[in-house]
């Protein structure tokens, strides 16, 4: 090798200190790192977003957002527009997805199969360094014109043309856009790095069939990604090209056609719900195993239930369009694939089950997240086997049943899984342990808040009532106080979390190499806490 | 006074649950087809495939509470049987092949079981039959556009009326419309949609008909309304700043009323600019 003769003068591996070691860092953990602190301050963002909106929802007529706009109405309508778009679109691109792949990906994919670094480092930089660009872009798109006399994107996450082109003349949908465009090329170089490393790093006897399951999800979810969001860049920049230079993709006047758009978003759109959950899956499996004192159960129909979410997941895409005018045998296809993911989603809650089935379960605070995840996706799931038939879903489309149905999977499907993963592996990144009773706190405050919100959501969406509108008919207003209500609730769950964070960090107490007893078995829990800067100097062979 | 306001919301939410009386005065005025205060699930329907709907529903959500109950009590056995102190050595286990086909192939004939009726739903309500009646609705910012095409003289824009105007018209608040589409009992009507600017939709939930008005796409969907009244319904899919603002009133009333409206709307609306099609056609005649 090439490298031989260069790498005996690194022996003594240097570490950078101050901003080099931040800026410029090629090392897997401080890049994990990066990414959990860019999701959290995202994940406060939109956060306080969605307060915005339960504030003016909770009530009928607008009362919150004018007092914010100077008493300008109309200002407010589109404030509303812009609030429900930004938290959409951050905390999908800036949240989630930094979180789970970017940040305990990056922590702990290379450490669980044994290698001392993803494949390539600097990517790996470039990677996370983009999202701040992305983020700044879109924080910068609220400061420009969108339609017409109001400024932001009021065009919620999807972007539909024509409201995204001739809607919204102005450039702060350009910067949008772009926003997504660096965004999305962060996740495509990622996604590469994540396939590299894990097809070629893997330590001596690590078979395919022997990965831990959060790194079999991380595989599958970065194989979603390297061929959904070509899609996504594509069709956004098609989007410019209809704003800017007189095509015409979704102009019928043009011989194009607005749905088209459509088509395209959601052939990504789709799996990316799945990128968005697959890696908690993973997490899930992990926690649920520790903490039950058990193996796994069923570890290949788990490994291979994530492949078939993930293949399936790119065939049931229209069914985010079953109003939109498809022929009647289309829906009646897409209703049929849709449900085909019921069977597999079935398997892994099932098997999660079968773990604990028999185990010896302490309920530390991961295990309580996990416990929440598994029920409350369960809920989201059935829910979801309901609109998946066309029928029916003529009368949920774009109502707040929707809305119910996929907080319920990503809120409290995907988030949980955060926070199971934060506090089952913050001691590990840390060195430190967690506050007991501020994280139980947080865990209750947030099961009992993201319920109060989004349970009511089904009524409201079965009595008719439409997502994405500012004020709503007097018939609504019970089930909305509740729903705001609940964030009030949730909120202080998230005040927990993040005062537990500063106690976690500024904590004098120390854990061991493995805080949680014999059931963890991956390879990080024999590195030390934190792990050392360079591990696996020695590459650990599997038995 | 806004803990006033707090107040007073929980207290007519609690009372709303527990006495009759004043669930009796919140219920709606006669005819009026609308969201009730509190309201758990779907309007009353008023066409069949929307009774058609209802029912499938109610098959899938008792479907769904049996599952999410099913693991719900799961997983409390499991917590109060296999905790640490309960159980303190784990079994081993982790394979089961019979349990695992069972848990793979059940969900299978469930969701098979579940198909058939909703594919029957799906055409019911999906194929057009013969229509009585031909209505076309064209989205506009932030407005709906109306035209019979069968009547060339009948066009008209439905507004939103202010909340005082509605108040005192006695429609809901931001569901009332200065002009209504107006159809007769137990016909077939074919709603056709389009848009002039962006994507709107247009719904009437007690029909349990939705659909989406594409600019250069002319959509269709029908409904069969089976009892006469105002139905309301609201724009579908965000379409600008005032998305929530652009509501749909239809009245359901008898042929004979229906017969006289026709006359007397063509009257009415005569000053109003004919339908595009109309306008394209002339235009297409300048040309030549």
């Amino acid at each position: 090798m090439s490298y031989g003769e260069h790498a005996e003068g690194h022996d003594d591996h240097h570490n950078p200190t101050g901003w080099r070691r931040w800026l410029l860092s090629t090392n897997h953990k401080d890049i994990g790192t990066l990414y959990l602190i860019f999701a959290i301050v995202s994940g406060l963002i939109g956060g306080i977003f969605s307060g915005l909106m339960r504030a003016e929802l909770m009530y009928p007529g607008m009362e919150f957002l004018p007092m914010l706009k100077g008493g300008d109405v109309t200002a407010a309508y589109h404030y509303f527009n812009v609030l429900i778009t930004a938290h959409g679109l951050i905390m999908v691109f800036f949240m989630v997805m930094p979180a789970l792949i970017g940040g305990f990906g990056n922590w702990f994919v290379p450490i669980m199969i044994g290698a001392p670094d993803m494949a390539f480092p600097r990517m790996n930089n470039i990677s996370f360094w983009l999202l701040p660009v992305a983020l700044g872009l879109l924080v910068l798109s609220t400061m420009f014109e969108g339609p017409p006399g109001q400024t932001g994107v009021g065009g919620g996450w999807t972007v539909y043309a024509p409201l995204s082109t001739s809607g919204q003349p102005g450039p702060a949908m350009d910067l949008a856009i772009f926003s997504l465009h660096v965004a999305g090329a962060s996740s495509i170089l990622g996604a590469i790095n994540f396939i590299c490393t894990i097809f070629n790093m893997r330590a001596p006897g690590m078979t395919l069939h022997k990965m831990p399951l959060f790194v079999w999800s991380v595989l599958v979810t970065v194989f979603l990604l390297l061929l959904a969001l070509p899609v996504l860049a594509g069709a956004i920049t098609m989007l410019l090209t209809d704003r800017n230079f007189g095509t015409a993709f979704f102009d019928a006047s043009g011989g194009g056609d607005p749905r088209l758009y459509q088509h395209l978003f959601w052939f990504f759109g789709h799996p990316e719900v799945y990128i968005l959950i697959l890696p908690g899956f993973g997490i899930i499996s992990h926690v649920v195993s520790t903490f039950s004192n058990k193996p796994i159960f069923g570890y290949l129909g788990m490994a291979y239930a994530m492949v078939a979410i993930g293949v399936v997941g790119f065939i049931v895409w229209a069914h985010h369009m079953f109003t939109v005018g498809m022929d009647v045998d289309t829906k009646a296809y897409f209703t049929a694939a849709t449900m085909v993911i019921a069977v597999p989603t079935g398997i892994k809650i099932f098997s999660w089950l079968g773990t604990m089935w028999g185990g010896s379960i302490r309920f530390e605070t991961p295990m309580l997240f996990a416990l929440g995840m598994i029920f409350l996706f369960t809920i989201g799931g059935v829910t979801g086997v309901v609109l998946a038939n066309a029928g029916v879903d003529t009368s949920m489309h774009d109502t707040y049943y929707v809305v119910a149905h996929f907080h319920y999977t990503m809120s409290m499907g995907a988030l949980f899984s955060i926070y199971a993963g934060w506090y089952y592996w913050i001691g590990k990144m840390s060195g430190k342990p967690y506050p007991q009773l501020l994280s139980k706190l947080h865990f209750w405050f947030t099961f009992i808040g993201v319920n109060m919100i989004f349970f009511p959501q089904h009524f409201l969406g079965l009595a008719g009532m439409p997502r994405r509108i500012p004020d709503y008919p007097d018939a609504y207003a019970q089930w909305n106080f509740w729903s705001s209500v609940g964030y009030a609730v949730m909120a202080v769950g998230l005040v927990c979390f993040l005062i537990g964070m500063f106690v976690t960090l500024r904590s004098k107490q120390r854990v061991g190499n493995n805080q949680w007893g014999e059931a963890a078995t991956t390879l990080e829990w024999t590195l030390s806490s934190p792990p050392p800067f360079h591990q696996f100097n020695e590459l650990p062979r599997i038995k | 006074m806004v803990f006033k306001k707090t107040f007073l919301m929980i207290a007519a939410f609690v009372a709303s649950f527990f006495t009759v009386a004043l669930a009796a005065a919140q219920a709606q005025v006669p005819g009026l087809h609308y969201a009730k205060p509190g309201q758990l699930g779907f309007m009353e329907p008023a066409s069949p495939i929307m009774e058609e709907t209802v029912w499938f529903h109610d098959i899938l959500l008792w479907g769904c509470i049996l599952i999410t109950i099913f693991v719900m009590l799961i997983m409390l056995y499991i917590m109060i049987k296999f905790n640490a102190k309960a159980n303190p050595v784990p079994s081993k286990t982790t394979h089961n092949t019979l349990l695992e086909v069972v848990w793979t192939v059940v969900p299978v004939l469930i969701l098979v079981g579940i198909a058939i009726p909703s594919f029957r739903q799906l055409y019911n309500q999906d194929v057009i039959p013969e229509a009585d009646v031909t209505v076309k609705a064209i989205g506009n910012q932030w407005y709906w556009s109306y035209e019979y095409p069968d009547h060339p003289d009948i066009v008209f824009d439905a507004n939103i009326l202010s909340d005082e105007a509605a108040k005192a018209a006695g429609h809901p608040r931001l569901l009332g419309t200065d002009e209504r589409v107006v159809v007769p009992v137990n016909k077939v009507i074919r709603l056709q949609a389009t848009a002039n600017d962006v994507i709107h939709a247009w719904t009437i939930p007690a029909f349990g008909a939705k659909i989406d008005a594409v600019p250069g796409v002319l959509n269709e969907t029908w409904f069969k309304a089976t009892k006469e009244g105002l139905y309301y319904g609201q724009c579908s899919e965000l379409c600008g700043i005032n998305h929530g603002f652009m509501p749909i009133m239809v009245e359901v009333v008898s042929q004979a009323k229906y017969e006289a409206w026709l006359i007397e709307a063509a009257e009415r609306f005569a000053s109003n600019d004919a339908p595009r099609g109309t306008q394209f056609a002339a235009a297409q005649s300048l040309t030549e």
